[in-house]
């Protein structure tokens, strides 16, 4: 048996690292998409591109406008002049924000009443206007708030120390300085061994019986079983090999930190390769075109990407959907890579992820084994 | 050219196309599942969070507190715990988002005066999770540190102060700020892109490894008739799944399209020619189906979801990654398609996109032309 694998196994890693194109595949795809998910993906808002237009122009609203000036998040635009231009900035999307100082700005605050303060914001995406808004609230209101205290402190120096208040002190954990990166990349793993082992296996068969080589393996002594694995175990050590890879780049290029044990991280990936390898498998059983493979596995990999959990978050889902992302292997491999490298939790936390796709592999591998000895016949 | 042999080869195409009926099927139900999975799948706005409580006081004033996480439908305060270690492990273990922990000494320094700090400890593995948690979670604090100003002073008998600041902000474009107004009219570029990557880029390569193609070469058809046959039938599907896009767009997910039709349709026609001549380029030159199909895939699909603002603001990029974007024909896509459904831009304010979109169709149409020629090796 180990004989005929072992041939299996030469003529698989032959075909796979004979044509100078695969070779090419293998490799420069999944590093090309590490380095762009690692600095394109991204929720972080930084330099909102915001127009003011003050018509104002009193001490107050320039220390506002200085305030807006200061703060990492926006960027100023050269100042505007009319009330048309705010329209223009936003149509045009120069600027994302654009906030309008009232004339008399000053004099209501000094009156001590209420000075309104108009924000527009663009609306078309609607996470960076959502965190945006909340900067441009949060420079008011430090604005409001110290203005009130120094006011207070010239009409009655004694009360302004003693008026209570409430502040916020938010501990953000595993992830301090809020980074997407530290977010994405660990993810990017686990989707990009999706995507190549599964279109990889997925055509591994197909490709046979395409070109017609699939008859002369069937007239040589090879067991279907010994046909499987050796179909399979290439694919395995590649998704392996590409697993530290990418994992490699992750750490010592974008800097992630790795807190967890090696040792689980390699237990969570192979139990997740198994998994891959069943719905490629199991995909080619039902392809008979590399065509047919290629969408076939795209319909498995969209869905089983975007219901992880990758880059939306599980909870926003409605209720139905969220039932089904419990089908996707990616969404338990996620939480171990993200577990592994930001959290440093182990088994204790892990285990139920590690059973559910323990169970959901062998399910997988089993129903394809089965169906795969039906297409052979 | 002759009209003949173009429809000659046009016709195979289309014979191969519809013996082929799954991937037909595919292609047509695609629109219409990728419409569903990111229409349903991809949200940002964060609701129901789940929120430890730990309340080291446990007084009236401290639980008046807590009352204002309960009421608010961003949050979902699932347990109240009374130990560190507790919070630590449902933090650990993703149970909770965010612990609120109210100090034992709340209410006392409140009565003293000045400024009483309340933890969040947060899960920042999601740092745009947490980005939005904090913004929440701040809203509430400082709402209630208002009040509670405002009646301190009202019981000392100072006069009633108004807030010196008020912030009236307007959302333009996407007036609730749905994420699925912003994302889901992007999702036409995607569908795009992936009958470009998956069905061209197979087209060319699938002659050569059948060895169909030595019979193609040996008839008196030009690579320009080829090249119009093989894809004039993927054009007319393609623009097809536009129709069934935007449908599923505005009847189901009620986006409002304020554009026109016509430069709806202009837009997707430049487009599908650049995807299209793209694929069939990356076929020329790959030769063979699995090459090419990945080749394919990070050549348009990737770009088109990581690169174009599909997701991921475009400013926020690092600069040389935003430098890249402008080589991408997908960005000009969505950045069209985001005018032309929520800003209702007409033809006039659109010509930043389509000018580059045009220039790109027809540098690719002559580089596939170009690519291929009718020689075996």
């Amino acid at each position: 048996m180990f004989a005929r694998l072992k041939q299996m196994l030469i003529k698989e890693f032959l075909q796979v690292f004979r044509d100078k194109r695969t070779r090419f595949v293998l490799l420069g795809p999944p590093l090309l998409q590490m380095l762009i998910f690692g600095y394109a993906a991204t929720f972080e808002i930084h330099h909102v591109p915001t127009a003011i237009l003050d018509l104002d122009h009193s001490s107050e609203s320039r220390e506002l406008v200085s305030r807006f000036q200061s703060s990492p998040y926006f960027t100023l635009l050269p100042p505007l002049t009319t009330h048309r231009d705010i329209s223009e900035a936003i149509d045009h999307g120069d600027a994302t924000v654009a906030i309008q100082i009232h004339p008399g700005f000053a004099q209501l605050l000094r009156n001590g009443q209420t000075a309104p303060l108009q924000v527009i914001v663009d609306g078309t995406n609607s996470n960076t206007a959502l965190i945006a808004a909340g900067y441009v609230n949060q420079i008011a209101k430090g604005f409001g708030r110290e203005y009130q205290h120094d006011r207070m402190e010239r009409l009655r120096p004694s009360s302004a120390a003693v008026v209570p208040s409430v502040q916020l002190e938010e501990r953000p954990w595993y992830n301090t300085d809020l980074r997407s990166r530290w977010f994405f990349v660990p993810g990017v793993i686990g989707s990009l061994t999706l995507v190549i082992v599964v279109t990889l296996t997925a055509f591994a068969v197909v490709r046979e019986r395409e070109i017609g080589t699939l008859e002369q393996i069937m007239v040589t002594p090879i067991r279907p079983f010994e046909f499987i694995l050796g179909k399979t175990i290439p694919f395995f050590l590649i998704g392996l090999a590409d697993v530290t890879l990418i994992g490699t780049l992750g750490t010592l290029w974008f800097g992630v930190p790795f807190r967890g044990s090696l040792l689980v991280l390699l237990l969570g990936t192979v139990l997740y390769l198994i998994c891959m390898l069943g719905v490629g498998l199991l995909i080619s059983t039902i392809s008979a075109t590399q065509q047919q493979a290629m969408i076939t596995a795209f319909f498995f990999v969209m869905p089983a990407i975007t219901f992880s959990g990758f880059g939306f978050p599980i909870s926003t889902m409605p209720q139905w959907l969220q039932y089904i992302t419990y089908l996707s292997p990616l969404r338990y491999f996620l939480v171990v890579l993200r577990s592994v490298y930001l959290k440093g939790v182990g088994m204790e936390s892990l285990w139920p992820q590690m059973s559910a796709m323990a169970a959901l592999g062998f399910f997988l591998l089993t129903v394809s084994v089965l169906r795969f000895h039906k297409a052979l016949d | 050219m002759s009209w003949t042999r173009l429809l000659a080869v046009a016709r195979k195409e289309i014979v191969q196309i519809r013996r082929d009926r799954r991937s037909l099927g595919i292609v047509l139900i695609m629109p219409v599942v990728l419409m569903l999975l990111f229409g349903y799948g991809v949200s940002l706005d964060l609701k129901h969070l789940p929120v430890y409580v730990y309340d080291q006081e446990g007084s009236q004033q401290s639980q008046d507190l807590l009352k204002r996480f309960q009421a608010s439908e961003y949050f979902q305060v699932v347990k109240a715990v009374d130990n560190y270690p507790e919070v630590i492990r449902a933090i650990d273990g993703g149970r909770a988002a965010m612990a609120i922990v109210v100090p034992y000494d709340f209410s006392l320094q409140l009565r003293r005066g000045g400024s009483v700090s309340v933890q969040a400890v947060i899960d920042a593995t999601d740092d745009n999770t947490a980005n939005v948690l904090i913004g929440y979670t701040q809203a509430v604090i400082s709402g209630y540190s208002e009040e509670l100003q405002v009646n301190w002073l009202q019981q000392h008998g100072g006069q009633q102060l108004q807030a010196p600041l008020s912030v009236d902000t307007r959302t333009w474009y996407n007036e609730n700020l749905e994420s699925r107004a912003f994302i889901v009219p992007g999702v036409l570029a995607l569908v795009m892109s992936v009958i470009g990557a998956f069905l061209t880029s197979l087209t060319i390569a699938r002659e050569w490894e059948r060895g169909s193609m030595e019979q193609l070469i040996s008839t008196p058809v030009t690579p320009l008739e080829i090249l119009l046959g093989k894809l004039i039938p993927y054009f007319v599907i393609g623009l097809i799944d536009v129709g069934i896009c935007a449908a599923i767009a505005v009847f189901w997910f009620q986006v409002p399209f304020r554009g026109s039709v016509l430069t709806l349709l202009v837009g997707s026609a430049l487009f599908m020619v650049v995807v299209l001549c793209m694929g069939y380029f990356i076929s020329v030159v790959a030769r063979n189906q699995l090459a090419a199909s990945q080749l394919a895939l990070v050549a348009t699909f990737l770009p088109a979801f990581l690169l174009s603002g599909f997701l991921f603001a475009i400013e926020q990029m690092p600069a040389a990654v935003r430098v890249i974007t402008h080589i991408v024909p997908a960005r000009y896509y969505v950045a069209a398609l985001k005018k032309i459904f929520l800003k209702g831009a007409p033809a006039a304010m659109l010509y930043t996109e389509l000018i580059p979109l045009a220039i790109f169709a027809l540098v690719l149409a002559v580089l596939a032309t170009r690519a291929f020629h009718k020689r075996l090796v």
